[in-house]
């Protein structure tokens, strides 16, 4: 979730702007304080913040490869150019040290810096707005009592007019759903808790639902599946294809490790949402679960039985995909095969075959390229599958193949088309910035 | 004394065949132990294993043309044993060690020096190599004297193979060595070279290996290539305790390639013409699924899991004395889970049966018990055995170098004729070798009111650490061929090398102490000994002991070492890390960055080491690296130190690596670590920034084995690096970044 | 099927089955021993050779990928008799244990060079990532490989 190719469409934005009302733009500035000491903040909310912060995975965007956490500078890039995400510690001059509660609310709901300035809607102020107080204030206790970094981000790189903040007053007329979180009474206590943790600091939908021309969400598709950093952020609602298999037993578990045996690995931008997870209360993350497995309509039979339904003997058309892809069967033979052909060590672990994995079943291709192409990389030292990049092994014809001969070996769905131009598209969006 | 490349490059590796040359070997027998000497003492008066093996034609040849070879019943394993041993025997036959060609252990050629481990080799055979070179050279000095006609004491050597004469008169080793006898016993105490004139030793020579390695020589076991030779690939259950339930035999052997597959009881193994069949078709019989022939595996944690086993307690340690009255007391429990040996390459060997005589080419660290346990295995007569060490990756212990090579042994029977090249794959070595056994030790000290330790109590709990094979009883194919071999009870190793127990007895002089070692001889999980045994895991406990008393007393850690001890070779390994390190303006703990020391002599026998560390944390994450290590390290007489410092900067880095992230991880019907993924190790990203290590010049002093003297150090070093960083100890390994975490809490 | 690859600058034809991976045909079939098997799942290394450039793991490279690009195996950088600048700086440095992992460590270190003749310490680091050694001698690993690029910033050398 580390970032979504929001953002809007030049041609679109331009006329918004021009028509948005001009007197909207100016937002005041507020007034600068003197960082509040830590003893200031009860530990007890300082705590809660953490857990907050956990969901809301403030840490991904805000913390550049090797960087200091929170001190930002993570290169965010867009089909408009590249943004760096900003420095949230309390440091006075660099970060927010000087901003007053007030000032923090106004950036989590409105989008608006202290300064007045707007913020561009990678940032996730069109959820956080569903935020309570309370909560925001824990997270602002959170984040004053961290140390305090001196770090300047390097000055965002947008084609031109988007650089020009106040076009933004614009889009947030439009976008911008200020109406407070309301919870459904014919809910459960947990699934409101879900819904309020997925709609607001989860921020889920951002990368879970497409975008319309102008980068935001299409609310008319909440859930239906969206892209993020060049990987399919697959549909939470009744069309992900694996939707029966998900309980919220699995998805509470997938969540807080990273990996089911029933859908795969969290690779691309999920890994470290569920890394971030790893560290919040099972409670909530259940809570998410619980929420979630609604949307995919599995969540109450699930529910019920405690467990998914039994996924049916995984899928292997060995013969016919070989007879058909010759290719890509040498390429899976050769390359793939040792983890993941029949008798392959990982298997005894509890590790998915492909036939269950959620990419291959997928409409879209995408993150079967990705993961072939990245591989799912080591996180410093902790215990989780491998796999290697083969970027630099395969052409792109040559991961068209073996991707053809996944699909028709693993799955029962139809070929996926035009497979070479998505490799060559794919390698260009999983380029990072 | 520098040699190019060039001129070391592939000296004498892979043992050259089966080149058969009898001699002269005193008669053996003895069950082993680590590091124990693989002979009978013969000549208990001779120094190191001259002891066992006494005639000097065992150890050192020298033909006519004054080329020279040296055997030694020690292997190379990657500690540089080689460069060593040569350097050893160059220097006190004073000649240039680039005319000395090394044979290491080979059952045919050299010295049974039981194994290579524990770090004894410099010990057992530079010893015995040292005083046979010395034996050796006063033999051609008085021939050449007699040759001479002048008395011996005019004569000299000037490190050039020739024994020089007043006037300009000479002789070459050669010259005298074609009509002089070798086959005679060693003498006591012949005079060793004024290490004030030594040529060749304290000089970091290159190592003789080393080009090869890196330039695709065919420097490994692995890289053995044989005429007619055939790949072979063993099927096994995921891990130790299971087997594969039917796997479809009949069609798999009709794979085109497969030669044959060999089946004896529940050995299986597949047989063909190339490597990638054989994988091909190891993978399609590996399809089936497995079942667990073993009692199902503990979940629990290691103290519960060893605490609810059968034990024995050893006495190791029991002194009283001291009257002064305890005014504090502290008490701790340290754990270790089972460690993974994790070599680069997993084993491998070749064996070839022809003619009745079956040779095999193993990366062992007992090439002779190789022999014996193949001959048992198969029931061919010992003398038809020859084994040959031949390198492998890198191993720490017992890893599965000897249950391949029986495997391989086994196969080969099966296909007279045909050499048979077998190489277990990655997740193989993860599920069948014997593992670096879970420990746990509870520790409890008091102090006077002056700041002396006055009482210490030290209980360890461990399953065994030598389990290595001397019979087909040790050997995994021994288990499963029909009728099957039975394993032997495991042993406890006594002290003063011991097992689980080893370093247990600190070093300290402290006048009360009492050390239990409770011997778990039933094993959850297969466990061998792996590199320095349960030094790691005991010293890790002392010396966070030493620091916490420190802390309660607040007394610096250094000096409260140094006042409990008396040992002048560990105070100067103590004081000279302190000194390079700049121990006492080091950075205090301040929430992120702390320093810690750890120390010990090896077994209260080798080298002496002292290790300081340096550490940074994250807070936010608890995400840690080690900035700089600084070692200083006492092994007696340096032959090559440089070689020394790689041993001990190797140490280091594993011991890092062992202490903060490894673990291997079960469920109760196999490991569930079985590549790097589910078994991750120090990655390049993570080592430190700096290792510097200074070695204690003690020239002429005994040699003190170095290979594991930094493990137990290094430990400890870094979980006492850890506490003074962020004021929380740890004591339960792996030192997790998600438990420094817990530890430091949100703010 | 016979296939023709381009190893070490000669063009070589082997015998194979397309699927084989490099490695067993770089080992058993042109008889290469710098390669190494060390895990076969692309996590370790020891099999690093350098494909047009790239350093790759040749234990999952199949050879229907290989097609005519270059390889490069630590054979063909230099011999025992005339190392190359990199096997000379891990030679001097004393850059082994056992030395399994070294070929590897010494392909991957060569395409950084190639593309990087002058990287900083982090950035050989972060190159040498996938590469893992069991002996530790990464500091003596970097040094070699920061000998060989002539860099100045080498750190605290270890006494010899
Ligand atoms: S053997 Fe190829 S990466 Fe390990
Ligand atoms: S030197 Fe042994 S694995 Fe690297």
């Amino acid at each position: 979730m580390r970032f979504r190719t929001c953002l809007l469409g030049g041609a679109a934005l331009a006329i918004l702007g021009a028509c948005g009302a001009y007197a909207l733009t100016l937002r005041s500035s507020m007034a600068a304080i003197t960082p509040p000491s830590q003893a200031s903040f009860d530990k007890v909310t300082v705590e809660k913040g953490a857990i907050l912060a956990a969901i809301a995975d403030c840490t991904v965007c805000h913390t550049a490869p090797g960087g200091e956490p929170f001190a930002g500078g993570l290169p965010l890039k867009t089909p408009f150019g590249t943004l760096y995400s900003t420095n949230i510690t309390p440091e006075e001059t660099t970060g927010v040290g000087s901003w007053s509660l007030e000032a923090f609310k106004r950036a989590m709901r409105e989008g608006v810096d202290r300064q007045g300035d707007y913020l561009y809607p990678a940032f996730p102020y069109t959820h956080y707005n569903h935020v309570a107080d309370d909560d925001l204030a824990a997270l602002y206790a959170f984040l004053m009592t961290r140390r305090p970094v001196k770090a300047t981000p390097p000055p965002n790189d947008l084609i031109p007019p988007l650089g020009f903040r106040p076009l933004l007053a614009g889009w947030n007329l439009l976008f911008l759903d200020e109406a407070p979180f309301a919870p459904a009474e014919d809910q459960s206590a947990e699934w409101n808790r879900g819904a309020y943790l997925v709609e607001g600091l989860g921020h889920c939908g951002l990368c879970h639902t497409p975008l319309n021309l102008a980068g935001a969400e299409k609310t008319s598709k909440t859930f239906a599946g969206g892209v993020a950093e060049g990987w399919t952020a697959p549909p939470l609602d009744a069309s992900n294809p694996n939707a029966a298999r998900w309980s919220v037993d699995r998805l509470t578990a997938y969540l807080r490790s990273g990996l089911d045996a029933e859908h795969g690995v969290a690779a691309g931008p999920m890994g470290p949402v569920t890394h971030g997870l790893s560290t919040v209360p099972e409670g909530e993350v259940r809570a998410i679960a619980v929420y979630i497995t609604s949307k995919m309509e599995t969540g109450e039979s699930a529910q019920q039985h405690g467990e998914s339904l039994p996924a049916a003997k995984p899928l292997d058309n060995a013969e016919e995909a070989a007879a058909t892809h010759q290719a890509g069967a040498a390429i899976f033979a050769g390359a793939c095969a040792g983890c993941h052909g029949t008798g392959a060590p990982m298997s005894s672990d509890g590790r998915p075959s492909l036939a269950l994995t959620t990419d291959l079943a997928a409409d879209d291709p995408r993150n079967t390229i990705q993961t072939i192409l990245q591989g799912i990389p080591e996180l410093a030292g902790q215990k989780r599958p491998l796999m290697p990049s083969f970027a630099g092994v395969f052409s792109d014809r040559d991961v068209a193949e073996v991707t053809a001969y996944l699909r028709v070996r693993f799955t029962d769905q139809p070929a996926w088309p035009n497979l070479h131009d998505a490799v060559v598209e794919a390698r260009n969006e999983g380029e990072k910035p | 004394m520098k040699r190019s490349a060039s001129q070391l490059n592939r000296r004498a590796f892979l043992g050259a065949g089966a080149l058969t040359v009898a001699f002269a070997m005193a008669p053996r027998a003895l069950a082993q132990l680590p590091g124990a000497s693989g002979g009978t003492a013969v000549r208990p008066d001779l120094p190191g294993d001259l002891k066992s093996t006494p005639m000097l034609d065992a150890w050192i040849r020298i033909d006519a043309k004054s080329a020279i070879t040296v055997f030694t019943g020690k292997a190379e394993l990657g500690q540089g044993i080689k460069t060593a041993l040569i350097q050893v025997a160059a220097e006190e036959l004073d000649v240039d060690p680039g005319t000395i060609t090394l044979v290491t252990a080979d059952t045919a050629r050299t010295p049974d020096e039981g194994l290579t481990a524990a770090s004894h080799s410099m010990q057992d055979s530079g010893t015995a190599i040292m005083n046979a070179a010395a034996n050796v050279r006063m033999l051609l000095t008085n021939a050449a004297a007699r040759t001479m006609n002048v008395a011996p004491e005019t004569l000299s050597t000037s490190g050039d193979g020739q024994i020089h004469g007043a006037g300009g008169k000479r002789l070459s080793y050669g010259e005298i060595a074609a009509s002089l006898s070798l086959h005679v016993e060693a003498q006591p105490n012949v005079p060793l070279r004024d290490p004030a004139s030594y040529r060749t030793i304290g000089t970091s020579w290159p190592r003789v290996d080393i080009p090869a390695k890196v330039t695709g020589g065919e420097a490994y076991v692995q890289d053995l290539r044989l005429p007619g030779m055939l790949h072979a690939r063993i099927l096994r259950g995921p891990s130790s305790g299971t087997r594969l339930k039917n796997p479809p035999i009949d069609a798999v052997a009709k794979m085109s390639g497969v030669v044959k597959i060999v089946q004896n009881g529940a050995f299986l193994a597949v047989v063909a013409e190339e490597e990638w069949t054989a994988i091909t078709a190891m993978r399609a019989l590996q399809a089936a699924p497995f079942e667990r022939t073993a009692p199902p595996l503990p979940q629990t944690g290691v103290v519960e899991t060893l605490t609810r086993l059968p034990s024995r307690p050893i006495t190791v340690l029991d002194a009283a004395g001291g009257t002064a009255v305890p005014v504090r007391t502290i008490k701790a429990r340290y754990t270790r889970p089972w460690l993974a040996h994790g070599s680069i390459g997993p084993s491998c060997a070749v064996a070839w049966f022809k003619n009745g005589e079956m040779t095999i080419w193993s990366h062992s660290q007992g090439i002779f018990d190789v022999r014996r346990v193949a001959a048992d295995l198969l029931g061919l007569d010992i003398e038809n055995v020859h084994a040959i060490h031949a390198e492998g990756a890198g191993c720490y212990g017992q890893n599965g170098a000897d249950d391949v090579a029986a495997d391989a042994a086994l196969i080969a029977h099966e296909l007279e004729g045909h050499p048979i090249r077998l190489q277990w794959m990655r997740e193989q070595e993860f599920g069948w070798e014997p593992l670096g056994p879970g420990m746990f030790v509870d520790l409890e000290a008091a102090m006077d009111d002056q700041n002396r330790i006055v009482a210490w109590r030290h209980d360890v709990w461990s399953t065994p650490h030598n389990t290595r094979p001397n019979t087909a009883g040790g050997v995994l194919a021994g288990w499963e061929v029909t009728p099957p071999f039975k394993a032997p009870e495991p042993q406890p190793i006594p002290m003063p090398e011991g097992g689980g127990d080893r370093n247990s007895n600190p070093l300290y002089a402290l006048p009360a102490m009492n050390v239990v070692y409770h011997f778990v001889p039933e094993m959850p999980m297969r466990t061998s000994a792996m590199r320095s045994l349960g030094g790691h895991m005991n010293i890790f406990a002392i010396e966070q002991l030493f620091d916490e008393l420190a802390a309660s007393a607040g007394i610096d850690p250094l000096d409260l070492r140094l006042a409990h001890m008396t040992d002048q070779r560990a105070r100067d390994v103590m004081t000279l890390a302190a000194e390079r390190f700049g121990w006492s303006a080091r950075p205090r703990g301040d929430g992120r960055r702390g320093c810690g020391m750890g120390f010990a002599q090896y077994k209260n026998l080798e080298a002496y080491c002292a290790v300081m560390m340096e550490v940074e944390v994250e807070r936010e994450t608890g995400d840690y690296r080690v900035k700089r290590a600084v070692a200083a390290v006492d092994c007696g007489q340096a032959v090559n130190p440089n070689a020394v410092a790689n041993q001990i900067e190797g140490a280091i880095i594993q011991a890092i690596s062992w202490t903060s992230r490894e673990m291997v991880t079960t469920k109760p019907t196999h490991l569930t670590s079985f590549d790097w993924g589910s078994y991750p190790i120090l990655r390049f990203s993570s080592v430190p920034d700096a290792i510097e290590v200074h070695i204690v010049d003690r020239p002429g002093m005994p040699f003190l084995g170095t290979a594991e003297a930094g493990q137990g150090p290094a430990g400890a070093a870094l979980a006492n690096a850890l506490a003074a960083a962020i004021g929380v100890r740890l004591r339960d390994m792996p030192l997790t970044p998600v438990k420094v975490k817990a530890a430091i809490g949100v703010i | 099927m016979t296939l023709t690859l381009n190893v070490n600058g000669q063009t070589r034809s082997v015998e194979a089955d397309p699927a084989t991976p490099l490695l067993y045909v770089l080992r058993n079939g042109l008889g290469l021993s710098g390669p190494k098997y060390g895990c076969g799942l692309g996590q370790c290394g020891a099999c690093t050779v350098q494909l047009d450039g790239e350093a790759v793991f040749s234990c999952l490279t199949p050879l229907a990928v290989v097609g005519e690009r270059p390889v490069v195996t630590v054979e063909g950088l230099g011999t025992g008799e005339a190392p190359s600048v990199l096997q000379k700086a891990f030679i001097y440095e004393q850059a082994a244990q056992c030395g399994y992992c070294i070929a590897g460590m010494i392909m991957r270190a060569q395409a950084l060079l190639d593309a990087n003749p002058s990287p900083s310490d982090a950035e050989i680091r972060a190159h040498m990532e996938p590469n893992l050694c069991r002996c530790g001698t990464h500091m003596r690993i970097l040094r070699a490989v920061r000998r060989a690029a002539g860099s100045k910033n080498a750190e605290t050398e270890a006494v010899r």
